[in-house]
């Protein structure tokens, strides 16, 4: 069974600092690591290689710097590393990355393919069904537990409120929550091997037949984000008080259609 | 000339402080209290492969080199020293002896279980009668037929509560002095080894350290590591080694004391402001800090000539020297910054002042230190 492990890496910190110009995160200078939804995807592929046997590849987009989080991937068990980078990938939204990471997994091949929830710094939990969207195979989300049954993945899903779960048909993906388990350190020897490993690396001009270029990067990004800003905290409201029930009802919708919600 | 790590050295530095954070960080305290150490830990230890660093892929050890293994020390040491001297005698002294200077034969049967960690090892050299002077020992060991019978008593045997392999060193020939030493290789169960209960010391008091009493222990010659006559060269090689290994973990508890410092100074108020804003708290640290990154300096001096198998020793004995002098001044500045709070238990800096003081002692003492590096000069 060939698993690819999605990972993304992010800045380890919650105060993001984003060019003005260009809405996008500054990464320089900040300390980077492994999402940590994507390195309990890491967890639970190792862990089902251990249990059928296979291989684990990890992928991830972005600049040449993620080399770290690839060889932090391989020294904890991880069998080979792809990283796709170029120019033309940058600045790319949720659904242009999905599609060159798309276009990456058809080119490396895969059964089963693994990603973490959602990422620390823009937490859309967007990328992983987009990529699934992409590539026309099932999606399970919310994967709190699974296990392999020959063709099929058998999935836990945790939706807060309850528990579904799933027979999935390989090839599928799955995007897995950061409770999945905590995840196995890199091991000394590890990290020997994980540089003694080359890392592929996939570039626009690899990948330029499987995907539509004018859909990837800044310019073929459907979201634009036209502004940052800091979220002001709500204030204290309106209350109302002493009405009858219809009265009341009556207050509410007014309020409402005054705010153009209905 | 570089002074930056290399990115395999990086990510292995991030790996040993993680770890330390996370796994040692929140019990050294109780394990400390408690004078025993965490059996649970130390399997969490050899999982992830920190026993075997400098040791090749083909016996089952990392494939790392003696940097990496001094960063490891440096981290572990920096929240528990214990730990510290726990994968150094195992590391520098027991395995490295074998590696050294033990058959092909030997080094499948006895350093594979010890570098993959499975097993763990210790070093028996110091005797009732015998530190310093360990050409002094009194143990011996007689050849009777293809075995060897060993009786003696070792003493400060570190790992020795829950060591599977004991590197042991006894007189073969009496009249030959220091050359009528040998090692020998002891398995735990061996009928005739018995190993007290821990010594009750003043710090590293969560290591295990013991007395340890060969009586009539017989072991097979194949036992022997190198010739009969080689055990002082054997073990002072080791110590040599070891040394790089003691200097790290001077640097850790440096360190780590420092860093706790440097904390506190910048919560805590008194006269109004926090006490980092008195120059007399900004001088003390960056004189602490100097002193830390000299020795940090010294010890990676020691551990590339190691890696490039150059001529090591004296560099060693100097980072020794100096890393445990740095370690004992600034964890007793540090406590001093903690004021009544760094004398309380409550506060880990008491800890490290304590567990400093070993440094000075151990694996050769400042002035051993200092005699090694005026003969390696010529003064005599």
């Amino acid at each position: 069974m060939r698993i690819v492990v999605c990972i993304k890496q992010v800045p380890d910190t919650t105060e993001v600092k984003l060019d003005p110009k260009t809405n996008t995160l500054i990464r320089e200078g900040v300390p980077s690591i492994i999402n940590p939804d994507d390195k309990a995807g890491l967890e639970a592929a190792l862990r089902l290689r251990e249990q059928v046997g296979g291989t684990v590849t990890v992928l991830c987009m972005g600049p040449p710097q993620a080399d770290v989080a690839l060889r932090e991937a391989l020294a904890m068990g991880c069998d080979e590393a792809v990283l796709l980078s170029a120019r033309e990938f940058g600045g790319s939204d949720t659904w242009a990355t999905a599609s060159i990471i798309a276009a990456g997994l058809n080119k490396i091949g895969y059964d089963l393919v693994i990603t973490g929830r959602q990422a620390i710094d823009g937490d859309t939990a967007q990328v992983g069904p987009q990529i699934a969207e992409q590539l026309k195979v099932p999606q399970i989300s919310y994967a709190e537990e699974l296990y392999n049954e020959g063709e099929y993945m058998i999935i836990k899903q945790n939706f807060d409120d309850r528990y579904n779960t799933i027979k999935a048909k390989m090839p599928c993906l799955i995007t897995i929550l950061g409770e999945f388990a905590i995840p196995r350190y890199m091991t000394v020897g590890g990290i020997v091997d994980a540089y003694e490993k080359e890392i592929t690396v996939l570039g626009f001009e690899d990948l330029k037949d499987l995907l539509n270029p004018e859909f990837i990067g800044l310019k073929g990004s459907p979201t634009n984000v036209i502004k940052s800003f800091t979220k002001q905290a709500k204030g204290q409201g309106t209350k109302l008080a002493d009405l009858s029930a219809d009265e009341a009802v009556a207050a509410i919708i007014q309020k409402l259609d005054e705010i153009h919600i209905i | 000339m570089d002074f930056k790590l290399s990115k395999t050295h990086l990510l292995q530095q991030e790996l040993y402080r993680k770890f330390a954070e996370t796994e040692i960080k929140p019990i050294a305290r109780d394990m400390d209290e408690s004078e025993e150490y965490s059996m649970e830990l130390l399997e969490k230890i050899q999982k992830c492969g920190f026993l075997g660093i400098p040791f090749p892929k083909e016996y089952g050890g990392a494939g790392g080199d003696v940097l990496s293994y001094t960063l490891c020390m440096e981290e572990v040491s920096k929240v528990d020293a214990s730990t510290g001297i726990t994968i150094s005698v195992h590391t520098s002294l027991c395995s490295t002896s074998i590696f050294d200077y033990g058959s092909e034969e030997q080094k499948e049967k006895f350093l594979r279980p010890l570098i993959d960690g499975s097993k763990v090892g210790c070093f028996g050299l110091t005797e009732p009668g015998a530190g310093s002077d360990a050409g002094g020992a009194r143990t011996v060991a007689n050849l009777d037929g293809d075995e060897y019978v060993i009786t003696g008593t070792k003493v400060f045997t570190t790992n020795a509560g829950f060591a599977d392999t004991f590197l042991v060193f006894a007189i073969t020939d009496k009249s030959k002095g220091t050359k009528g030493m040998s090692a020998f290789i002891v398995e735990k169960g061996t009928p005739g080894l018995s190993v007290s209960a821990n010594i009750p010391r003043m710090g590293i008091r969560a290591a295990s350290n013991c007395e340890v009493i060969y009586d009539n222990v017989k072991v097979p010659a194949a036992n022997r590591i190198g010739k009969e006559g080689d055990g002082f060269k054997i073990a002072m090689k080791a110590l040599d080694g070891g040394r790089i290994g003691i200097g790290a973990q001077s640097v850790g508890i440096a360190q780590g004391a420092l860093n706790e410092a440097i904390k506190y100074v910048k919560e805590r108020k008194q006269f109004g402001r926090t006490i980092s804003a008195f120059q007399n708290t900004q001088f003390k640290i960056a004189e602490m800090q100097t002193k830390v990154d000299a020795a940090r300096l010294l010890v990676w001096r020691a551990a590339k000539a190691k890696d490039d198998k150059e001529n090591f020793g004296p560099y060693a004995a100097m980072c020794k020297l100096f890393a445990s002098e740095v370690a004992n001044e600034v964890t007793r500045g540090s406590v001093q910054l903690l004021g009544g709070y760094g004398f309380s238990r409550e506060y880990p800096v008491e800890r490290m002042m304590r567990d400093a003081k070993i440094t000075e002692i151990y694996e050769g003492t400042s002035e051993v230190m200092k005699m090694v590096i005026a003969g390696n000069m010529k003064i005599k």
